[in-house]
């Protein structure tokens, strides 16, 4: 899951560099957090966090073909 | 886009220094002449040099590819990708096995690429361009379905007399509901509720 969010949040920011992304897995579910430059949150969690959404949508898909379940957090 | 701007004795000299700079390709170059070298008098006097604008030629359709290649390849399946221009719509078809886990409830995941998508190529590029992704035809299917749906409500509520009110759907599938019941009589269709949960309400007329 961590290189799927990885691989969208860097095409999507205009610091790629900056993009950081951990994954803490459990029994049944997958926590990935994923930090970005400040002048790049907006573009990772877009307007009503319409892109946020789109990449947590993205990411249970790839989850739920393994039987997980994931939570993305966007972290500060 | 990136481009560059390069004086040499010789035009030829100035394109091969700025495809060396830009890291390209002549194949990949839009080159723009904007000054023809001049010999000055006996060579000596009023020498003009060459000078070329060449810019990387950047192709949306292969970054949206590339992008939904990696994606896919992450998830652990293979797909092949088709694309059509339709009208101003680049259309994006997946053909491949067990693809179905890419469509999601009610078209999501798709929806949710297909938005992505859009966004990563038009952050790299100067025109816009929109693209549409399906699988397996599922567009074109799910589109079949909203319209029998329409038909059928629209006859409920018709009959019944009393407003119908839709399940939430997302722009594009309510257009194809208002669009469907557009010339139909007897029923008057708008949409209420706010995004993400907006939806289309079929009712009756005189009532």
């Amino acid at each position: 899951m961590q290189e799927l969010v990885e691989l969208l949040a860097k095409a999507l920011v205009d610091n790629p560099d900056a993009v950081q992304v951990t994954e803490i897995e459990g029994e049944k579910s997958i926590i990935v957090e994923l930090r970005v430059a400040s002048e790049d949150m907006g573009k990772v969690i877009g307007k009503q966090g319409r892109i946020a959404r789109a990449i947590r949508t993205v990411t249970k898909a790839a989850a739920a073909k393994e039987g997980k379940r994931v939570a993305v957090e966007i972290l500060q | 886009m990136k481009s560059v701007e390069i004086t040499a004795k010789t035009v030829e000299e100035a394109i091969e220094q700025a495809l060396v700079e830009l890291n390209i390709a002549k194949e990949q170059a839009d080159i723009e002449v904007i000054d023809e070298p001049q010999k000055g008098l006996f060579g000596l006097i009023g020498n003009k040099m060459a000078k070329v604008k060449v810019s990387e030629l950047v192709d949306p359709v292969k970054i949206a590819k590339e992008f939904l290649f990696s994606i896919c390849d992450n998830m652990g399946i293979k797909v092949e990708i088709e694309s059509t221009v339709v009208d101003n719509y680049t259309h994006l078809s997946f053909t491949g096995d067990g693809l179905g886990i890419l469509i999601g409830r009610r078209g999501e995941t798709l929806d949710a690429m297909q938005y992505l998508t859009n966004l990563t190529v038009n952050r790299k590029i100067e025109d816009r361009v929109k693209f549409i992704l399906d699988v397996e035809g599922y567009r074109k299917r799910r589109e079949e379905t909203l319209n029998k749906l329409a038909k059928r409500l629209s006859d409920k509520a018709k009959q019944s007399r009393t407003k119908v009110v839709l399940e939430p759907m997302n722009p594009h599938e309510r257009r194809i509901i208002h669009t469907a019941l557009q010339e139909e009589d007897g029923v008057n269709t708008y949409s209420e509720g706010d995004e993400p949960f907006r939806k289309v309400v079929i009712s009756p007329e005189n009532c």
